[in-house]
């Protein structure tokens, strides 16, 4: 079943005729993917009036972009979307398929991998080439990393949040060429119509682009204490961030959580505070400069990954902190 | 309306920090630690008891797991859903999300025609959100994922969902199955009487013979996915434990941070 699957390809989302930075991300990876292994990198591209703009992502990486350019495709929409793909990797035969985990992808790959029955794996934090040309799909698991492979099924895919790859710097001397294939989608029925967008521009700076990040764990306890993990934030310019819990509580919101599932950092300085440092957030913070860990319990495997550990109740050390910084703030 | 809500027993999330991991030979350890319905999931059958004081009809839970599975699907009977099946077969074990789709599906399959199938879009301990898209996959229905309200209008839903930054709004043909985002409502909880009226009521458990199906399909052997190894990160940074009173860490942190430049 993985005779005649040859090449790595990335779906790269556009929104309004931009293509998403996830995708890009991708590029960088598979065409590190591509090298191992020997062949040709992909991008797939689906939208509306998007032809011309699909040049660009050559120079991010892509040997090759496949384009399906449709007034249909204009949005995702599942069964437009998910008949093209599906259409496409028969056609086409990748052995690896990248999607990146934004809500449309995290709905597109299982869609297309339960048509094809293969193999997918969510939000890996890493990806390798084994010795036998099999892609390793390298997710957290408990207190650990769990290697994911599917060795008898292809194509391989897996999906990746944003921000877990860096971005290539796009290189415009490179070369390859843009290839538009047609796909009939008359005969497709559009079975979940979109009928509508609400897209809000998103608040203040973003997390994962922060130079201090102040973040909060169950440990906080309640909405009181996590005032003070804001009040912390706040002098020190920096942004909040969470584990899962504090979401799951209604302390912080959604695009606040940090790790496997959510957003990964790359501050100067990271501040946990009442974080137990399960992989699935630590994921999202090996490329912090320095990590600071407040935890009342010694035994916390978040001191393992922190460059300076403080062992106390952290309502005793935070208010000190704050002072200390509006201090130095005045001051300096 | 016809209603099938799937339900993942998974470890009490309240006590998730319980979880341990055997340093010799690198097992998780769970025991103790009681079963309970997905926290989405919840929200599912939430979604499911109340279409069915709206408009009639019946809900059914399904679930894939263990024996001890039934508890969670105990508690789905308490909450008011009229039957419960878990699908439980030694040959169903290690089943990655395809595999469990696909046993999902034959059980589906096996207990009739639904309107509406509903689903947590995630599940607490995996967390792929792949299992509800691939479902509906095998049983050829539309879907929507991570849905945050939903409405029934003349043989359609209406359907909000979330996407980056916002919410898009669906028109989905019937029948179709959702994935349900917290958002969705807030599940009740149970009553006294509920209790009371499951005490009357049994989880039927059928296995891959009961469906029909090859173990091929099923488990580990039908699954296209194989974990590899598992290995424990390394870490590069020092670890330095500061010590003293507040004020005394506070001081020497500080100072430390300001040295290296990142305040
Ligand atoms: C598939 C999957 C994906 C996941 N994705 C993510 C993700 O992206 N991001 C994420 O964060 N989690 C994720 N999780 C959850 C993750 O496994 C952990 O459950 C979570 O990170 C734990 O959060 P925590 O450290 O805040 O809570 P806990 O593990 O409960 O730790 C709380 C800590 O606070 C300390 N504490 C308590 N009181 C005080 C006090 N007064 N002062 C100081 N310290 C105190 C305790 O000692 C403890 O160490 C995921 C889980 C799964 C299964």
């Amino acid at each position: 079943m993985t005779e005649g699957y040859r090449g790595v390809w990335v779906f790269v989302e556009q929104k309004k005729g931009e293509f998403l930075p996830v995708g890009l991300q991708l590029l960088g990876k598979g065409r590190e993917i591509a090298d191992r292994l020997g062949e040709k990198l992909s991008a797939l591209v689906l939208g509306r009036d998007v032809k011309d703009k699909a040049k660009a992502l050559i120079g991010y990486g892509a040997d090759e972009v496949l384009v399906v350019d449709q007034p249909k495709l204009e949005d995702y929409q599942t069964d437009l979307y998910a008949h093209v793909v599906t259409e496409l990797v028969q056609k086409e035969r990748p052995s690896v398929f990248l999607l990146g985990a934004t809500y449309n992808g995290r709905d597109l790959a299982p869609t297309v991998a339960g048509r094809l029955e293969t193999g997918l794996s969510s939000d890996c934090t890493r990806l390798e080439i084994d010795e036998e040309g099999r892609l390793v799909q390298v997710v957290p698991a408990f207190r650990g990393m769990a290697s994911i492979l599917c060795p008898d099924r292809r194509p391989q895919m897996a999906t990746i949040r944003p921000g877990v790859f860096r971005l290539p710097a796009p290189d415009e001397s490179r070369t390859g060429t843009v290839r538009e294939v047609q796909v009939d989608l008359e005969t497709v029925e559009n079975r979940a119509e979109l009928v509508e967008l609400y897209l809000q521009e998103p608040e203040g700076k973003p997390l994962e682009e922060a130079e201090t990040v102040v973040a909060g764990g169950a440990g906080i306890g309640d909405l009181e204490g996590w005032k003070l993990i804001e009040d912390l934030a706040q002098v020190l310019g920096a942004a909040v961030g969470a584990t899962r819990p504090p979401l799951d509580e209604g302390w912080a919101r959604e695009d606040q959580m940090i790790g496997q599932s959510g957003k990964t950092v790359r501050p100067d300085l990271y501040i946990g505070i009442g974080i137990s440092g399960e992989t699935q957030h630590v994921v999202g913070i090996e490329d912090a400069k320095v990590v600071v860990a407040i935890n009342n319990d010694p035994g916390a495997p978040i001191f393992k990954v922190a460059d300076y550990g403080i062992v106390a109740d952290y309502r005793k050390v935070v208010p000190v902190l704050i002072e200390r910084f509006k201090k130095l703030k005045n001051t300096g | 309306m016809q209603i099938l809500v799937l339900v993942k027993a998974v470890p009490d999330p309240e006590r998730a920090n319980e979880i341990t991991l055997d340093p010799e030979t690198g097992t998780v350890k769970r025991e103790g630690i009681p079963l309970v319905i997905n926290p989405l999931d919840r929200n599912a059958v939430e979604e499911a008891l109340r279409l069915k004081e709206e408009k009639g009809g019946t809900v059914a839970a399904l679930s894939m797991g263990p024996p001890a599975a039934e508890g969670p699907l105990r508690e789905a009977l308490a909450l008011g859903v009229d039957r419960a099946v878990l699908l439980s077969d030694r040959a169903m074990a290690g089943a990655d999300t395809l595999a469990t789709a696909r046993v999902l599906a034959a059980g589906a399959r096996y207990l009739g025609d639904f309107d509406l199938i509903l689903c947590g879009a995630e599940s607490f301990d995996g967390g792929t959100a792949q299992v509800g898209p691939e479902l509906a996959q095998f049983l050829g229905l539309p879907h929507a994922s991570y849905v945050t309200s939903a409405r029934e209008k003349g043989g359609l839903l209406e359907v909000e969902a979330k996407v980056e930054d916002g919410r898009k709004k669906l028109q989905v043909r019937l029948p179709a199955l959702l994935t349900v985002s917290r958002e969705l409502n807030r599940p009740r909880g149970l009553s006294f009487s509920g209790i009371v009226r499951a005490r009357g009521k049994k989880v039927e458990v059928l296995s891959l013979a009961d469906l029909g199906m090859d173990p091929s399909r099923a488990g580990v052997a039908g699954s296209p996915t194989i974990i590899g190894d598992i290995s424990t990160p390394t870490t590069t940074r020092s670890g330095e434990i500061i010590k003293g009173d507040p004020e005394e860490v506070v001081d020497v942190l500080v100072k430390k941070l300001t040295e290296a430049g990142v305040v």
